[in-house]
């Protein structure tokens, strides 16, 4: 996503939303009273790069060592096993599953997205350390696809988490899969795929929108 | 040879047997991936994943001992290599194996699953708490053969001390452990399949059923160290193989020649075989390794 997009803020800057403390803080009121001591209730913050040299090399370091999170978030997900057996094998790229959002720097989401399928990865995603990446494959990420007019399936998942490349197609080959990944690798080397600061930037309009369509949060504002 | 020159002739050792290590560990992933049909990562992806976990830019944390966790396991890991003679007759690369004997490197190899366990635990992560207990009990069943075989070798060589178990095996290679005390080394080499855990002892970290077990929480700088641990355990523990089986070595050819084949037969084993469940594990290291141990002290008994 180009940096300079602009994002319009749906709720009005004088009236502050119901998860926002204050400018460091989050309320976690989606959660019961007694369990909000248990999570962390900062924000998200910018992570500033290093020295030109250092971040380059890092950079490099990042793009050579892609580890996957092993998510399959719709049907496009069949499209990562191929890539992983013998036939494509990711792994001269670098790449790896991880069984863990933790440990994870790519987060691949399949195809479309429910509700319900949203607020994992909203979790999952915010779980994830610094720098991640998203890698939309299939068109029911990027429009809605088939999708387009359903009650219970969101239509661009870049309204809800900053996305770095897409994949069209219904459904991509692994090919086209691994063109992306390839893109990734270009944009990471290139000092580009800077979502994670975008979404410490508009961390708000991210929220807002997550919010507007998960109905049940039950979760942290901010999941570290 | 002063202590200060000690001192940094035993950091460059660590530096290299780590670089071995890790290179070690790249060689695997190739060689799993042949198997498999894959052309697999290059040698190097091992450093290159250390250099990202590094570079990340965020990391969180549970509490006191989720830091000390991966610091514990690296002291063991540290710990354990320094008190092992690398290069046998060398002053420059026997580390502090003066210092101490066997049974110090033995704790050390326990060291740091125990500092692991602790840490992993205050993860909080359920499949933390399930690897963490399923690393210590095999570790406890691979241990009864190991310490068997190490009581044999006591009782061969009438001492503790790595340096002298390597002396006592030099002039030709009839006289290795391996030749003179078949028993041993063969339950000591069945609790070393255990120790790598690769299939079919790869219960801990158990990709499919619980991803990927105790470092499931760890991230960032904290999996860069627990990665770095990695090579220089196996790096420390092959040349503990070679020292009290195979000889030791005289120089770094012959080091990297021996523990690589050394290495070779637990990554055959773990390429052919398919995963023991922990039950079956712990069942299989107390049955007939345990059995070999025991008629290895009995040889030297009688």
């Amino acid at each position: 996503m180009p940096e300079d997009k602009e994002i319009v803020t749906p709720v009005p800057p004088a009236e502050r939303p119901e998860w926002v403390k204050d400018e460091r803080t989050l309320t976690n009121s989606g959660l019961p009273e007694e369990e909000r001591d248990w999570f962390c209730d900062a924000r998200p913050r910018r992570a500033e790069k290093s020295w030109r040299v250092v971040e380059n090399f890092m950079n490099w370091a990042r793009a050579h060592s892609l580890w996957i999170l092993a998510f399959g978030t719709g049907c496009g997900a069949i499209e990562l096993r191929p890539l992983v057996t013998a036939r494509y094998d990711i792994s001269r790229l670098g790449m790896q599953m991880r069984p863990t959002p933790r440990q994870a720097s790519v987060f691949l989401i399949g195809g479309y997205v429910s509700l319900k399928t949203l607020k994992r990865i909203v979790r999952s995603y915010e779980q994830m350390q610094g720098p991640k990446f998203v890698v939309a494959v299939c068109s029911c990420a990027i429009n809605g696809g088939m999708y387009w007019d359903s009650y219970n399936t969101i239509k661009r998942i870049d309204e809800y988490i900053p996305v770095d490349v897409y994949v069209t197609g219904c459904m991509p080959r692994p090919e086209a899969v691994l063109a992306g990944f390839n893109l990734l690798k270009k944009l990471i080397r290139e000092g580009k795929a800077e979502g994670q600061n975008l979404y410490a930037d508009k961390f708000d309009w991210f929220k807002a929108n997550q919010k507007q369509v998960i109905t049940d949060w039950n979760m942290p504002d901010y999941n570290w | 040879m002063n202590i200060a020159s000690k001192l940094i002739w035993a950091f460059i050792s660590l530096g290299v047997v780590t670089v071995w290590g890790l290179t070690l560990g790249g060689i695997v992933y190739k060689i799993f991936a042949r198997v498999q049909g894959r052309l697999g990562p290059p040698v190097w992806q091992p450093f290159i994943d250390i250099f990202k976990n590094n570079s990340k830019r965020t990391s969180i944390s549970h509490g006191i001992m989720y830091y000390l966790g991966p610091v514990f396991r690296i002291a063991g890991g540290i710990g354990t290599y320094m008190f092992i003679p690398v290069l046998f007759g060398s002053a420059h690369f026997s580390n502090f194996s003066m210092s101490g004997d066997l049974l110090l490197v033995m704790y050390f190899i326990f060291f740091g699953q125990l500092g692991m366990a602790l840490g992993a635990g205050e993860g909080g992560h359920p499949y933390s708490a399930i690897g963490v207990s399923r690393g210590l009990a095999q570790m406890t069943a691979f241990e009864v053969p190991f310490a068997l075989s190490v009581i044999s070798l006591a009782m061969q060589y009438k001492t503790l001390n790595i340096t002298d178990i390597v002396a006592a095996q030099q002039g030709g290679f009839l006289n290795w452990t391996l030749f003179t005390n078949p028993l041993a080394v063969a339950a000591a080499m069945i609790a070393m399949l255990g120790m790598n855990m690769h299939n079919p002892f790869s219960i801990v970290i158990a990709p499919q059923e619980i991803p990927i077990g105790p470092p499931t929480e760890y991230q960032s700088a904290f999996l860069g160290l627990l990665a770095t641990n990695r090579g220089i355990f196996n790096g420390a523990k092959l040349v503990l193989f070679m020292n009290l089986y195979f000889g030791g070595a005289t120089n770094l050819a012959a080091l990297v020649a021996k523990t690589f084949c050394i290495y070779m037969f637990s990554v055959f084993v773990g390429a052919a075989f398919p995963r023991f469940r922990a039950e079956d594990s712990i069942r299989f290291f107390l049955k007939v390794p345990t059995l070999v141990g025991i008629a290895a002290v009995l040889l030297w008994t009688l």
